[in-house]
């Protein structure tokens, strides 16, 4: 039986820059999971700060750089500012896949 | 017609929606129905085959985007009868004021399981999306989604985030958000009507029931002035007075500014600031005030006691 590792990956949202501020939003995209993802299956997220996430293995692999506000353009809102990617490796059965 | 109230204009611009439970009477609701399911899904074998029978069927009438609204639905009694609920009259002309004129409408149709499966559509909950496209102004569209049957969770209906309409998105851009705090679903009872901002972000939920669910929405544009056209007799001298910021009484305050700042639960810190300002900014387009203002957000940056208020940064 062959084992492989595939890739997790946890989106949040936070309130702020700061990695221990509140889960405003948060995908989960499983690649060990041949279910198919889905949106607003949950109201409740998986963690309280991207920092409890971190306490429970999920490795920081990308987050929001703080930009300039363009000139003219200082109050315009759009996506959600502070995006924090995170990663985790799951051995998956590669006969079940 | 009823027109809307400041209290109801106030929380269309700090949330971006209104509802209106089972308001179309049920024998409508029946009629309306019956034609939409005139023609079956379940008998084809992709979309594409049902919208294409559905659209020769006339299942909804055609009309050219553009059009007065009341030339759209002239020879369709069931549809003239819809828009002219009184709740529903009275909220399109509140927003929109005379004359909206047609955009487009849609028959939106959210197939059972077996349906699904047997169409080869992914069972999966429809992205999050802002309709049309990027669209920065301030003038608005609404779009009505009613549905003529009772819709229960199970039966998916659309999902949509209140407070997310000023946010300047391009569609499906914001696809990869799964969920958000105060996400809401729509159940409710047959005869419902949804009024949705033209930014409002939303979806089509995944319907696990055994039931077709039927969602007829139709986008609207001002045909006219947006300004004032609500009930105003509600309106009060302290609803557009600047009173004491942060520091004051719990009590006695503006209703209408109250809601005008009541923040959502996923609104980042910083940026949720920026939203109640931009709800200022609505706010004063509808009522036509420049210097209308809530919490001195807008006047603090404007300082308008200065005669020169010197070069920015």
């Amino acid at each position: 039986m062959e084992y492989q590792e595939r890739q997790q990956v946890l989106v949040l949202y936070l309130a702020s820059s700061a990695l221990d501020s509140p889960v405003i939003g948060w995908s989960i995209y499983d690649g060990s999971s041949m279910e198919t993802p889905q949106t607003g299956h949950q109201d409740e997220p998986p963690y309280g700060s991207g920092l409890a996430a971190m306490r429970d293995g999920w490795r920081l692999i990308q987050a929001s750089p703080l930009i300039s506000h363009q000139v003219g353009q200082e109050f315009r809102t759009d996506y959600l500012k502070y995006e924090f990617f995170f990663e985790r490796w799951s051995t998956q059965n590669e006969r079940r896949a | 017609m009823i027109r809307l109230n400041s209290q109801q204009i106030a929380k269309f611009v700090a949330e971006g929606y209104l509802r209106f439970d089972g308001v179309v009477p049920q024998a409508l609701n029946e009629q309306l129905l019956s034609r939409f399911q005139s023609v079956d899904p379940s008998n084809h074998g992709n979309l594409r085959g049902y919208y294409h029978e559905a659209v020769d069927q006339r299942v909804l009438p055609i009309g050219a985007s553009g059009l007065p609204l009341d030339q759209v639905f002239d020879a369709e009694p069931l549809f003239s009868a819809l828009l002219a609920v009184p709740e529903i009259a009275g909220a399109i002309c509140s927003l929109l004021g005379e004359a909206p004129r047609f955009d487009h409408h849609f028959l939106h149709v959210t197939l059972t399981p077996e349906t699904q499966t047997r169409m080869q559509l992914p069972t999966a909950a429809q992205h999050y999306h802002q309709d049309s496209t990027i669209d920065p102004e301030l003038a608005f569209d609404i779009q009505l989604f009613y549905f003529p049957q009772a819709v229960t969770e199970a039966m998916g209906g659309t999902r949509f985030l209140p407070g997310s309409h000023l946010r300047t998105v391009s569609e499906a851009a914001i696809a990869r958000y799964q969920n958000i705090l105060g996400q809401q679903h729509v159940v409710c009872p047959a005869g419902s009507v949804f009024i949705f901002h033209k930014g409002l972000w939303h979806g089509g939920g995944l319907n696990t029931s055994e039931m077709m669910r039927y969602l007829y929405k139709i986008r609207l544009a001002p045909g006219a002035s947006q300004v004032r056209q609500w009930d105003t007799s509600d309106l009060a001298p302290i609803d557009d007075h600047q009173g004491p910021t942060f520091w004051r009484e719990a009590s006695g305050g503006s209703a209408v500014q109250e809601i005008l700042m009541r923040p959502q639960p996923w609104f980042e810190y910083d940026v949720g600031r920026l939203e109640l300002i931009n709800r200022i900014k609505l706010w004063r387009y509808l009522l036509g005030d420049p210097a209308a203002d809530v919490d001195y957000w807008l006047t603090r940056l404007e300082r308008p006691q200065l005669i020169d208020r010197g070069p920015s940064l």
